[in-house]
């Protein structure tokens, strides 16, 4: 009797599949959110999609949405995984009322996926500092941004910061610089920007690849205890991150010359290695730390009404604040087009026309309750990568505090901008698109 | 009641080999395949293709490839994975180097090409069975997908390795790329798998087919009535590598679009593939459709139900979709080890008597 109702209820739930409809009559903002809070990444997306949530949950209860307008948030599991992300894009994109506004999804492999779909389904995607890095070229890919830097200008800060250390750009000559990555298409981002930096000062690359998920390094730090290089960078995420840190602390590789991407500095990444992984760099475009007013209103109008979605205690660590930031830039080009279009009803293509002119102020910054959180971002039709900047932070192990240890570079845009014109050519090629001109 | 042989006497041996010589089994079968191409096309929409029925004729497919091998011929064989990367690798690089060549035609090419492939991983299988040669395969499995992560030829040396499928046009309707309509994707793929499928039922039936379910019972019997196992073997591993190969360049080029191997060609899909003709039912053509639709299409039944229905968090959903799959295996193969095709068949068989039960 409970089999049949239970398949009455499957039969019924399936055939209203595509159509679940909203009870609301006013118009909602309805924002994908694509998480991971399974798999082996999961560590790392469960901050990741917590301070989304936590994101929207604040402006809906403080605000009452979005000038006025609220947020509907349509979740969807995609475990990291290609073919589940695909589902979940079909599933979420046509959500009534607004039709997925844009869509992050926090994947490299599924970003590749999307991309192509991005511009027939007109719905703009937000890959921020991951993704195809050569969509930072606005004229080929009009539909995918991905501010406030792409890999490969975070490669270029990373082998400045490296420069800066051993006393500058003419002494990296002859220096060893190796890469362990993530043997997938987010680690191989870096690999021929850094392949072009190598060429051009002088030091020795070598890339060292992981395979998913990350679990068995051993072998490659065997190789780099036999090799001693001067500085290890780190494309890695998920487990692989710390595994990584722990491989690092048992070779005693000085933890101060190796310095992560920054998807593999965050404080799952160090905790688990413990005082060992005292001195370890990864590279950062925002600050961490929960003290800035953004974090007490988010303790104060959701942890405290009940609506928080993870640990409290877990507010202001790095994946955390990076969501937020996400967040953040999302909602601003919802303002943004609200304001260019005159609308609160926003369709995702006027979504992609908030996106592609956003400008988000350090003044902006301070309203939101983030003063000197990040820098101030503005987005052309050209450059859809924004600034560029990276800066590189260092954890305490003692404190259990990450720090902020130099400034934020400029990337080095005499060798990324080549590179980007040429992978996005290359891609227009493939895909007949004729680049379109910005005025 | 209905479902009864009576009164119906061939009168041909032509008429006695049908493949479904019960008459109501083939009037359904016909009234699923009418259905399949006439009354699904104008409803479907872009998610129930790329999300559900894509991916349950591609692994169909797939599963097809590996029964051939396992099932029937008792190969056991863990390369799936990296036979459909060659397979989409081939299907890639032919379009990129003849663009002229129809999209058929590079289908059929790139089984070839796999086929050759999936021969020479199996020639240790005249030296080693069983499980050894489950290893053997293994290292196919991970050599093939190294080879393509690592030699830039593959991929056009693109920066991430990373292949896009470029928009194909099959006799003026375009097949790939976003542009390609959900039906055009739908029709295109369900005819190769059912053309496939219908040409799997009849190797298997046949002279070589036999040959092969002699080897897989009792080989060196079957080495001692006459049948060489090399021609048995390598064809299976041909046969069944060129349907996999198909089904890989499907995946890539129409599923997809766009895949890295590390990602879709690991040794997870090899298993996948294997845990889809399991459960289906070794051996068996209608096996391989069976499991496909219960692996692929029930964790996103239970996703819509769980999350759209029941309003689960979706990361809870997450979580039970996996708990309940591993239950509902545990329970298939428990109520019946040969698979959902014997099940079929059990059922079959009582029909035959319903409604009197005896």
């Amino acid at each position: 009797m409970n089999l049949r109702k239970l398949t009455g209820a499957a039969v019924a739930a399936v055939l209203t599949l595509p159509t679940v409809a909203t009870s609301a009559q006013a118009y909602e903002l309805v924002i994908p959110a694509l998480e991971y809070r399974t798999g082996p990444y999961a560590p790392n997306g469960i901050p990741l999609a917590n301070a989304m949530t936590d994101y929207f949950t604040l402006l809906n209860e403080r605000d009452g949405g979005v000038e006025g307008v609220k947020i509907k948030l349509a979740t969807c599991e995609t475990g990291y995984n290609t073919a589940k992300g695909v589902e979940c894009y079909e599933n979420i994109k046509n959500t009534p009322p607004s039709r997925a506004l844009m869509v992050q999804p926090f994947s490299t492999g599924i970003t590749y996926q999307l991309i192509p779909k991005s511009s027939v389904d007109e719905i703009p995607i937000f890959s921020m500092g991951y993704g195809r890095t050569s969509a930072a070229n606005g004229k080929v890919f009009p539909w995918v941004f991905n501010f406030p830097a792409t890999y490969w200008s975070q490669a270029t800060a990373l082998v400045q910061y490296i420069a800066d250390q051993e006393g500058g750009m003419g002494n990296l000559k002859g220096k060893k610089i190796h890469l362990v990555y993530h043997n997938s298409a987010y680690g191989k981002e870096p690999i021929r920007t850094l392949e072009s930096l190598a060429a051009k000062y002088g030091f020795e690359y070598k890339g060292l690849p992981v395979d998913h998920p990350g679990q068995e390094q051993k072998a490659t730090w065997l190789q780099i205890r036999k090799e001693r290089p001067d500085w290890v960078l780190m494309w890695g995420w998920g487990v692989m991150n710390q595994v990584a840190v722990k491989e690092a602390a048992s070779i005693r590789f000085p933890m101060n010359r190796f310095i992560g991407v920054w998807w593999s500095g965050s404080e799952n990444d160090v905790l688990p290695a413990g005082d060992a992984a005292d001195g370890y760099l990864s590279g950062t475009f925002h600050a961490a730390g929960g003290d800035f007013p953004l974090h007490d209103a988010i303790r104060k109008h959701v942890y405290d009404a009940g609506k928080g979605s993870g640990d409290r205690d877990r507010i202001g660590e790095v994946l955390y604040n990076r969501g937020l930031v996400a967040a953040m830039w999302q909602v601003e080009a919802i303002r943004n087009a609200m304001k260019i279009h005159g609308t609160k009803e926003v369709t995702p293509a006027m979504v992609r026309d908030g996106f592609e002119s956003l400008e988000v102020s350090e003044a902006r910054l301070a309203e939101l309750g983030l003063k000197g959180f990040t820098y101030g971002i503005k987005i052309t039709c050209e450059n859809h990568e924004g600034p560029g900047r990276v800066a590189v932070q260092q954890w305490d192990a003692k404190a259990k505090k990450w720090n902020m240890v130099s400034k934020f570079y400029e990337p080095l845009r005499d060798i990324t901008g080549p590179l980007i014109e040429e992978d996005s050519m290359a891609y227009a090629k493939e895909n007949n698109v004729t680049p379109r001109t910005c005025s | 009641m209905f479902y009864r042989e009576n009164g119906q006497f061939k009168s041909s041996y032509r008429a006695d080999q049908a493949i479904f010589p019960i008459a109501q089994d083939r009037w359904f079968v016909i009234a699923v395949v009418l259905t399949a191409f006439l009354a699904v096309p104008p409803f479907i929409d872009q998610y129930w293709a790329n999300a559900v029925i894509l991916p349950f004729l591609v692994y169909a497919l797939a599963g097809l490839g590996l029964n051939i091998l396992t099932g029937y011929c008792g190969q056991v064989s863990l390369g799936t994975g990296g036979f459909m990367a060659v397979g989409a690798y081939a299907s890639f690089k032919l379009v990129g180097l003849f663009p002229e060549l129809n999209f058929l035609i590079v289908l059929l090419l790139s089984g070839f090409i796999t086929a050759g492939v999936g021969m020479i991983f199996g020639l240790p299988s005249l030296r080693i069975k069983g499980f050894y040669l489950a290893v053997a395969t293994l290292a196919a499995q991970f050599f093939l997908v190294w080879m393509f992560n690592k030699v830039g030829w593959f991929y056009d040396y693109s920066p991430t390795g990373m292949i896009t499928v470029r928009p194909i046009e099959f006799f003026g309707v375009l097949v790939t790329g976003p542009e390609a309509g959900s039906a055009a994707k739908y029709l295109f793929t369900l005819s190769i798998v059912i053309v496939m499928a219908l040409a799997a039922k009849n190797i298997v039936r046949g002279r070589i087919g036999r040959a092969w379910m002699a080897i897989r019972d009792m080989d060196i019997a079957a080495e001692l009535i006459g049948i060489r196992p090399l021609m048995a073997k390598l064809t299976a591993f041909a046969v069944s590598s060129f349907y996999i190969g198909v089904a890989g360049a499907l995946y890539f080029s129409i599923y997809l679009g766009a895949v890295e191997p590390v990602e879709a060609f690991d040794i997870n899909r090899s298993f996948y593939v294997l845990f889809i003709i399991i459960i289906g039912g070794l051996g068996s053509v209608l096996g391989s459709f069976l499991g496909a639709a219960f692996i692929v299409l029930v964790p996103i039944l239970l996703k819509n139900v769980m999350v759209g229905g029941m309003g689960m968090a979706s990361g809870t959903a997450g979580h039970v979709e996996i708990l309940l799959m591993g239950v509902l295996i545990i329970f298939f193969l428990i109520v019946e080890p040969h698979g959902l095709a014997r099940l079929w068949q059990i059922a079959k068989e009582k029909l035959r008597l319903w409604p009197f039960p005896h």
